[in-house]
């Protein structure tokens, strides 16, 4: 019996998912440690409950509610940026832009070139989603054709759309924020039914990505790539394409959550959407346990690591600190998650563990 | 201590998870000897080294050197280049961007009284170190602009001048062609009477006996022997290695190829790569096994890789099956039923961080395209049926392959070519780096497949291989194709064809 719980425990800890989690979990108990202080209920961060509100009607409220709401932009970010870094070893840090220009692009489409304020759709809704998601991939495979044809460094080649995709955000909005006041637009960032639309666009953004990668070759190829692009040749893989491939898939979902982002404010604010959101996407790949050096990736670490930034985040305004000084904190608290899942620091506690089993075992013969 | 000994390692032992790598290995090193250590692949012997050189934390056993009171045990190579022992290793561990001065006194630089680099001394003394081992090179040039024999030269060069006693070269001559190898000899003879001690492992056989002294056979992580070389003649070196009497290797008996009987399988007109193998015309019959010799660097590779796309042709044409063809990368080649097991494993063979199954359905998931997974049950039987044929020493078909020892490696991705079904299979080097019974194994296997009516072109730097299992001998020099050999012919007829001359 006691053996096989050691069994099941060992398994859990060397899980890829067990330190993103484990981190998680840490955001969470100061949460609790610090409610209780204050005296309300331990468990509020976890309470859930049905309120009526006057817009939205019957929703689902609560503080994970509005982590995952808030965190759906990071997660579908990061679900690209770990393909791409899996795939090439660098990261693509134009998908804060990228999310802008998407948004413009559909915003413009959606009010007609130079209006700055609409009621009625110039394009059908789903014309203008569906265009900003292609301008997604284009910006995509334009970065994809930098890194995987012409070899560019990843970090270059999409420091290029970084600067220019959110002036040509701009540009598409005759340099004015664009409103959109239509219900039927604000669905998307808004509520479907009790449960905030962006949390279930990610939702099935994962589960189909997922399945994806499950049901076909495409995860083997990324990280088979990732790790070593010459073999992978010789083997009869399209290094190039797949690299590429990755580079499409994360202009796409940069597009998505440019859309969302949008949707939330029923308008296209060029200037703000997607503003540093590259290096949350970027942060939770490497909190979720990828290494940035490319290859093998796990994606649902970095899904746990986007949220885990969110929940820092909420934790720290629950906390009181000001939006100003919230950077500092969340810093130390990034250093801390990261400092654990050093490789140095993982060794070291491998060590503990295993020098305990032993005394352990001593103790027991 | 004996006068002569330099360093003694007494009953060292070694754990791995699952698997003890050492159990009680001695070593005893003289002064001035040049000691080969020899096994086969997961014998022990780069388990042993580690333990010298501070990589491995071994668990029990002593190291004692010469001039040092009490046991040494190293944490670092740094800890062990300190007690006068440094190691150059099968790849090259230098900066191929930096100058020969650069890679020769990195970490160690001499310094001026200010505190700054003093390049011109440093120039001078590089100078100095490689006319006094008699190396000839610029050592302002940027390594990378040297042959690997003259790196790997530099790298002993490095070692031998951080005052090292004991010198351990870890398969040193897999990636040199012969009249490398021989230089490399003479360096290691001068070392040998300034009074360093060289540990020397290898796979060659042959070189053992050139340079060697003593010999130290370890099997299975255990100790055999300790030989004084003119005591342990070949057969018994191998018979020692193998613990048991070696097969016959001669008798593989090839199947003889009616030429004008039997169907193409490819036949290259005027292909060509610009820069690395001029046009050249060959013709490969199904069932044949055609070797490709050549000193390294005489094109032999580069044939094969215009051939399978891995370089695209610059000029020609090339049939498969009577078909012209058109070859833009290796997937159209694959397509057409070819197969490469390139030369140079680490970069262009194995994906490290993939696991053993994985590395073993790569190429036929490949072809098959990424859209039809191959189900787990069948990736699970694809890779233990060719772990079974190959007998890949490996703990589990999900161990990364990065875990595996170099021979086994090359075992994986031999198993990822044969899973593909190949009609026409490319193996450039398949047995270097693996032990000699392994060898014997996959030169059967390669007249086993032309016998199955599969056509391989064989490329290697062992003759004899290639003349045991070929039914013809295609000579290369200076990138291009000199000379075609048929029938029975001997090592001295190959290797005549490959000097060249009128004789």
């Amino acid at each position: 019996m006691n053996k096989n719980n050691t069994s099941i425990w060992t398994r859990i800890r060397s899980s890829a998912l067990f330190l993103p989690f484990v981190c998680l979990v840490l955001v969470m108990a100061v949460n609790i440690i610090y409610d209780t202080m204050n005296g309300s209920n331990p468990l509020t961060f976890f309470i859930i409950t049905l309120r009526d509100t006057t817009g939205n009607g019957t929703i689902l409220y609560g503080r994970i509610i509005d982590i995952l709401n808030r965190g759906s932009e990071a997660a579908l970010l990061a679900l690209g940026m770990t393909l791409v870094v899996s795939s090439s070893a660098g990261t693509d840090i134009s998908v804060g832009s990228v999310m802008s220009v998407c948004a413009s692009f559909c915003c413009m489409l959606l009010a007609g070139y130079g209006v700055s304020s609409t009621n009625d759709f110039n394009v059908p809704l789903v014309v203008g989603i569906l265009a900003a998601l292609i301008l997604g991939c284009v910006c995509g495979a334009f970065n994809g054709f930098l890194v995987a044809f012409l070899k560019i460094q990843p970090m270059v080649a999409t420091l290029i759309l970084y600067s220019a995709a959110r002036a040509v955000g701009l540009l598409m909005c005759n340099d004015l924020i664009v409103y959109i006041r239509n219900d039927a637009y604000g669905f998307l960032g808004g509520f479907c039914g009790i449960l905030p639309t962006p949390i279930i666009i990610t939702a099935i953004c994962i589960v189909i990505l997922t399945l994806v990668l499950k049901k076909t070759a495409l995860g083997m190829y990324i990280q088979s790539v990732g790790i070593n692009d010459k073999a992978s040749r010789i083997a009869g893989l399209n290094s190039k394409m797949i690299i590429w491939a990755t580079y499409v898939l994360c202009g796409l979902f940069a597009a998505i959550a440019g859309v969302v982002a949008s949707s939330r404010i029923t308008s296209a604010d060029s200037n703000n959407i997607g503003l540093y959101m590259e290096l949350d996407a970027i942060l939770a790949v490497a909190l979720g346990g990828n290494s940035l050096g490319g290859g093998k990736f796990n994606l649902a670490g970095s899904v746990i690591g986007a949220y885990t930034i969110q929940a820092i985040t909420t934790t720290l305004y629950n906390l009181g600190v000001s939006s100003a000084q919230a950077p500092v904190f969340k810093a130390i608290i990034v250093i801390i998650i990261v400092a654990i899942q050093a490789p140095p620091v993982k060794a070291f506690m491998r060590k503990r563990a295993a020098q305990k089993q032993t005394v352990r075992e001593g103790a027991r013969a | 201590m004996d006068e002569n000994v330099v360093l003694t390692a007494r009953g060292i032992t070694m754990t791995f998870p699952g698997v003890k790598a050492l159990d009680n290995v001695d070593l005893t090193l003289r002064k001035g000897e040049v000691h080969a250590l020899m096994g086969e692949n997961g014998a022990g012997k780069s388990t042993l080294i580690k333990c010298l050189t501070g990589i491995n934390d071994f668990e029990a056993g002593e190291i004692h050197i010469e001039g040092i009171e009490g046991p040494v045990k190293n944490h670092s190579t740094a800890d062990a280049q300190n007690v006068g022992i440094s190691t150059v290793y099968q790849e090259v561990n230098l900066c191929p961007n930096l100058s020969v001065a650069e890679n020769l006194f990195i970490g160690r630089e001499p310094m001026t009284a200010l505190h700054m680099i003093d390049r011109k001394s440093y120039t001078k003394r590089a100078r100095e170190l490689m006319n006094e081992l008699g190396i000839e090179v610029d050592v302002t040039q940027n390594l990378e602009n040297y042959s690997l024999a003259v790196q790997q030269m530099v790298a002993i060069a490095r070692a031998v001048d951080m005052e090292c006693k004991v010198l351990i070269l870890d398969e040193p001559t897999s990636s040199l062609d012969e009249g490398e190898v021989e230089k490399l000899f003479t360096l290691i003879r001068k070392l040998k009477e300034d009074g360093v001690s060289i540990v020397f492992v290898t796979h060659f056989l042959e070189q053992v006996y050139a340079v060697c002294d003593r010999i130290t056979v370890l099997r299975n992580g255990t100790f055999v022997g300790e030989y004084p070389i003119d005591e342990l003649p070949r057969v018994k070196l191998v018979a020692a290695m193998m613990g048991k009497d070696l097969d016959d290797l001669a008798a593989i008996e090839k199947e003889e190829i009616d030429t004008a009987h039997a169907d193409m399988a490819i036949s290259a007109r005027e292909l060509s790569h610009t820069g690395t193998v001029k046009p050249f015309d060959l013709d490969v019959y199904k069932g044949e096994v055609v070797g490709v010799a050549g000193l390294l660097g005489s094109g032999r590779s580069e044939l094969a890789r215009v051939i399978y796309g891995a370089d695209r042709a610059s000029t020609g044409n090339l049939k498969v099956k009577d078909a012209d063809v058109n070859i833009r990368q290796p997937i159209d080649a694959m397509n057409l039923g070819m197969g490469l097991l390139p030369d140079d494993r680490k970069a262009e063979g194995i994906i490290g961080e993939l696991s053993v199954r994985e590395n073993i359905i790569l190429a036929l998931q490949a072809k098959k395209g990424a859209f039809k997974l191959l189900s787990p049950k069948e990736q699970i039987e694809i890779a233990d049926r060719y772990i079974d044929l190959l007998q890949i020493k490996t703990a589990s078909r999900d161990t990364l392959v990065k875990q595996l020892s170099g021979g086994n490696q090359q075992k994986v991705i031999l198993a990822r070519w044969l899973a593909t079904d190949p009609d026409f299979l490319i193996l450039d080097e398949p047995t270097r780096g693996i032990d000699v019974g392994t060898k014997s194994e996959i030169q059967k296997l390669i007249v086993k497949l032309a016998k199955e009516g599969k056509s391989v072109l064989f490329i290697s730097s062992e003759i004899m291989e290639m003349l045991r299992t070929s039914n013809r001998m295609v000579i290369m020099r200076d990138g291009q194709k000199v000379n075609e050999l048929t029938g029975e012919l001997t090592q001295e007829d190959v290797m005549g064809a490959i000097a060249g001359g009128e004789s």
